[in-house]
C-alpha cells in the first residue's frame, strides 16, 4: 500500500510486519522516533506477542537484545552515533555469539564535538565488529532492507546492521510501498535458532576460547559473511516476486555501462549523486554511479567488475579515517585492479555539512580533467583552520577547539547548508 | 538439683549433618537426584568459596524451579574456571556475554521465555562482586528497577581475584589488593569508599534481596528457594572467601565466612521490598581481630607496630553493623 510518512514510522511498521518478538528502546537522536513508533504498536496490542523494555543505555539494548536472541526469541533494537559506540563491545559480542539481531542505525556524527547530525561515522567505526552492515538509499529502500535483514541474519546467524541517514532519511517524509503482512510471513518464515537456551538441551554459550581454536571460531565468522554475498543476489528474485519491485542487493549501478569516470558512495547522498551526474551526461561526461548498498560483507568481485572499465574513481564518503583519508575508499581501492592513484577519496558532509549538486558538480569535474587531488574535503573553509592553527602556534593556551573553529565561523546557532 | 547447661555450637543449625534431619528438610546435595549443575572437573583453586557457593545456589534454584533454568554469567572466575572450551561444567543451560551486561542479558532471556508463554523457566544472572557492584553495576539497577523476573546472585569475595586479586567496590576497608597495597602510611583498601549493594538493591523496592556465606549452606539453599517464589527482580549477595586473594589456607574457607558473620562485618539477613524481615543473629560474637589475624590480606595490620587504630575502625564498622541489622539479642539499637 502507497503512504506518505515519515521514514522512521515506515521502519517501525516494517519492523512490526516482521513480527520481532523483543524489541529494546533506548533514546537517542536521531533514531528515536523508530522505537517510539514500535512502543505505541505494542502499547496497543497492535503487535503481539511482543516484550517492549525499556532499557538504561545503548549497552543494555544490545546486552537484552543478545539474551532474548539467545533463549530463541527475534530481537530488535535500534540506535546511533554514540549510543553505537557505548554499546560497542556487545555489538562485537552479539556477531561473536552468532545471534541474528537486528538493528537500525540512524547515522549520525561521533563527538566530541557533539553533533546530533548525519555522517557515517558511526557505522563505519564498526564495520570490523561482525555484523552484516547495509545502507539504504531510501526510504523505501530502508523498508525493505529490514525485511531482508531478519531473513539474511536468521539464515545465516548473523546480526545485521541497517544504516539509514539520520534525519535526511529518518525525519523525511516520503512515499513508500508498505508490503502487507501476508507478503511479509510469505518472505520471512519463522526464526529457528542454531542454538537456544533451553533446559530441555542445555548448552554452554559464550564459552572461553584459547589459542588453540580462536582463529578457525574468527574464520567462521568470515566465511558466514562471504556466504552473504552469494546469498542476496540469488534471494533478490524471490523478493521481486512477492513485494513486485528491485530493493537492496550487495550494488546500485546508475549510467555505469561506458562511464570513464565512476562515483562510488554509501546512503542517501546517492540520489544528490545521480542528478548531479545526469546534468553531467548531458553535458557529454561519460560518469556514472556505483551504489553500496551492501557494506559488510565487502563485495569486492561486485565493485572490481563495476569498476573494470573505470579510467579514475571518485569516493565520496560522510567519513574520515582521521590521520589516514578514506574508509569507503581503502575499501574501494582494495577492489580496483587499476592503479590506485585512480582512486580519488572526497570527504563530504560530515556532522550533516549539506552536500549540495554545485559543489558535486565542481568536484566531479576537477576529477574528469585530472585535477583532483588524492584526497579532498569537500567544501572545507581552510582559511578558519589556517587562522586557528595559527593562533594555536602563538599561543599555549588557545583555548577549546571546537569554541575556537565556531568564533572563526561566527554564527551563533547550527547552520547545516 | 543442679546442672550444668552444655551449649553446642551447633545447635539449631543443620551443620549437625543430615542423618540427624527428616528428609524434607535435608538438604539438596544431601539428594541422590541432585543436578550437579555445576559439575566436578572445572579449573577452581582448591578451597574455592564460589564454586562451593555456585554449586548450592543453582542446584538449590535447579530444585525450585523443577529443573526449568537458564543461567547468564558474567565473566570471571565462575565463567573461566567452568568453561575452559570446549569443555564446560554446566549442566543446564547457560550463557556468557560480557563482564559488565549479565543482568542486561538476564532481562533478554526472561523476554524472550515471557514472550514465548514458557512461564515455568526461570533466570539466574551471577557474577562476582567485581561484575556487579562495578562494571555492571548500571545494568544490575535498571533490572532491579523494571523489576525483571531475574534472580541476580552476587559471588562476592571482596575483589576481582580473576585478575589477580585488585580492588573493587566491595573490598573492605584495610584488605591489602594489588592495587590498593598497604605501603608507606597506607592502610590497604580505604575507609568511606565502596559500597553495600544489598543495601542499594533494597533501596530499589525490589521484591526480595538477601545476604548469605558458604559457612550456612542450609541457609542459602532456603534464601534461593525463597528467592524462587517470587516474580521480579530479586538479589542474593554470597559472601565466598578466595583462599588466593584473601591470603587464607584453602581448608579454612568455611571458618574465614563464619567468622565474617559471628563478627558482624557480614551481616546476614533477608528482605522483601525493602524491608528486612529476618536476620540471622550471630551466636557467639567474636572481636574483628579474630577474623582478621587468619588472612595475609590483612597482615599489615598485625605487624610491629601493630596498627591498633586500624583494628578498632574495623571493629566499628562491625559493631555498627550489629546495631543496624540487629545482629545479637538484646542489642539496643541506636540512631
Amino acid at each position: 500500500m502507497l503512504k506518505q510518512v515519515e521514514g522512521s514510522a515506515a521502519v517501525a511498521e516494517a519492523v512490526a510486519l516482521c513480527r520481532p518478538e523483543v524489541i529494546c528502546a533506548y533514546p537517542i537522536s536521531p533514531q528515536t522516533h523508530i522505537v517510539e513508533g514500535l512502543g505505541r504498536m505494542v502499547d496497543a496490542g497492535k503487535l503481539t506477542p511482543c516484550e517492549f523494555i525499556n532499557v538504561e543505555s545503548e549497552f543494555a539494548a544490545m546486552s537484552v537484545a543478545i539474551g532474548a536472541s539467545a533463549a530463541g526469541a527475534r530481537a530488535y533494537t535500534a540506535t546511533a552515533s554514540q549510543g553505537l559506540l557505548f554499546m560497542a563491545e556487545a555489538v562485537y559480542n552479539a556477531a561473536g555469539l552468532g545471534l541474528p539481531i537486528v538493528m537500525t542505525v540512524a547515522n549520525r556524527a561521533i563527538g566530541a564535538p557533539i553533533n546530533i547530525w548525519n555522517d557515517h561515522t558511526d557505522a563505519l567505526s564498526q564495520r570490523d565488529c561482525g555484523w552484516i552492515q547495509l545502507f539504504a538509499e531510501d526510504n523505501q529502500e530502508a523498508l525493505d532492507l529490514h525485511i531482508q535483514a531478519f531473513r539474511l541474519g536468521e539464515e545465516l546467524s548473523l546480526p545485521v546492521m541497517v544504516c539509514m541517514d539520520g534525519f535526511i532519511l529518518t525525519h523525511a517524509y516520503e512515499r513508500v510501498d508498505m508490503p502487507t503482512q501476508e507478503q511479509v510471513d510469505a518472505y520471512l518464515p519463522r526464526y529457528e535458532p542454531r542454538q537456544v537456551l533451553d533446559p530441555a538441551e542445555p548448552v554452554s554459550i559464550g564459552a572461553m576460547v584459547g589459542p588453540e581454536a580462536f582463529m578457525e571460531v574468527r574464520y567462521l565468522a568470515h566465511a558466514k559473511q562471504r556466504q552473504a554475498l552469494e546469498l542476496m543476489p540469488s534471494w533478490a528474485d524471490e523478493f521481486r516476486n512477492i513485494f513486485g519491485r528491485e530493493s537492496g542487493g550487495l550494488t546500485h549501478h546508475y549510467r555505469l555501462d561506458d562511464a570513464e569516470t565512476v562515483v562510488v558512495a554509501l546512503g542517501s547522498v546517492l540520489g544528490t549523486i545521480k542528478d548531479t551526474v545526469d546534468e553531467m551526461r548531458e553535458q557529454g561526461v561519460k560518469i556514472g554511479v556505483l551504489g553500496i548498498t551492501c557494506f559488510r560483507p565487502w563485495p569486492a568481485a561486485t565493485v572490481r567488475s563495476a569498476l573494470a572499465g573505470a579510467k579514475r574513481i571518485v569516493v565520496l564518503e560522510k567519513s574520515l579515517a582521521v590521520g589516514m583519508g578514506g574508509i569507503v575508499s581503502n575499501n574501494v581501492t582494495s577492489s580496483f585492479a587499476g592503479s590506485p592513484d585512480l582512486v580519488h577519496t572526497v570527504v563530504a558532509g560530515l556532522g550533516g555539512r549539506a552536500i549540495t549538486r554545485s559543489s558535486l558538480h565542481k568536484v566531479f569535474a576537477q576529477a574528469v580533467s585530472g585535477k583532483l587531488d588524492a584526497l579532498t574535503f569537500l567544501d572545507l573553509d581552510y582559511a578558519k583552520v589556517e587562522r586557528v592553527l595559527a593562533r594555536e602556534r602563538e599561543q599555549r593556551r588557545s583555548g577549546p577547539i571546537a569554541e575556537a573553529i565556531l568564533r572563526e565561523v561566527g554564527v551563533v546557532a547550527a547552520k547545516i547548508g | 538439683m543442679t546442672y550444668q547447661p552444655v551449649r553446642f555450637y551447633q545447635t539449631g543449625t543443620f551443620t549437625v549433618g543430615n542423618r540427624l534431619l527428616p528428609d524434607e528438610q535435608r538438604s539438596v546435595q544431601a539428594n541422590m537426584r541432585r543436578t550437579n549443575s555445576l559439575n566436578s572437573g572445572h579449573r577452581a583453586c582448591q578451597g574455592c568459596g564460589e564454586a562451593l557457593g555456585a554449586r548450592y545456589a543453582i542446584d538449590a534454584a535447579m530444585e525450585a524451579t523443577h529443573r526449568q533454568l537458564v543461567a547468564a554469567n558474567a565473566t570471571g572466575c565462575l565463567e573461566v574456571f567452568s568453561t575452559p572450551y570446549p569443555e564446560t561444567s554446566w549442566q543446564i543451560p547457560w550463557i556468557h556475554s560480557l563482564f559488565g551486561n549479565t543482568a542486561a542479558v538476564g532481562t533478554g532471556i526472561a523476554a524472550a521465555l515471557r514472550v514465548k508463554g514458557r512461564h515455568d523457566v526461570r533466570v539466574v544472572a551471577q557474577g562476582g562482586d567485581g561484575g556487579t557492584t562495578d562494571i555492571g553495576f548500571g545494568c544490575l539497577s535498571g533490572m532491579f528497577e523494571r523489576n525483571d523476573d531475574v534472580l541476580y546472585i552476587c559471588y562476592d569475595n571482596g575483589g576481582y581475584m580473576n585478575t589477580g586479586v585488585q580492588r573493587s567496590s566491595a573490598t573492605p576497608p584495610g584488605a591489602r589488593t594489588n592495587t590498593s597495597m598497604p605501603v608507606g602510611d597506607s592502610t590497604g583498601a580505604r575507609f568511606g569508599q565502596g559500597k553495600y549493594l544489598p543495601a542499594i538493591a533494597m533501596a530499589h523496592e525490589i521484591p526480595y534481596v538477601a545476604t548469605a556465606t558458604v559457612a550456612e549452606l542450609r541457609d542459602l539453599e532456603a534464601k534461593v528457594r525463597r528467592a524462587m517464589e517470587f516474580r521480579g527482580a530479586r538479589y542474593i549477595q554470597i559472601l565466598v572467601p578466595c583462599p588466593l586473594g584473601w591470603g587464607h589456607p584453602s581448608a579454612d574457607t568455611i571458618r574465614m565466612a563464619r567468622l565474617a558473620s559471628e563478627t558482624g562485618l557480614f551481616p546476614v539477613f533477608e528482605a522483601e521490598h525493602g524491608a528486612v524481615t529476618n536476620v540471622s543473629k550471630i551466636k557467639h560474637k567474636l572481636p574483628v581481630e579474630e577474623y582478621l589475624r587468619r588472612q595475609q590480606r590483612f597482615a599489615h595490620l598485625f605487624k610491629t607496630p601493630q596498627r591498633t587504630d586500624i583494628i578498632e575502625r574495623i571493629q566499628q564498622l562491625a559493631d555498627r553493623n550489629i546495631r543496624r541489622y540487629r545482629l545479637l539479642d538484646n542489642v539496643e539499637r541506636r540512631a
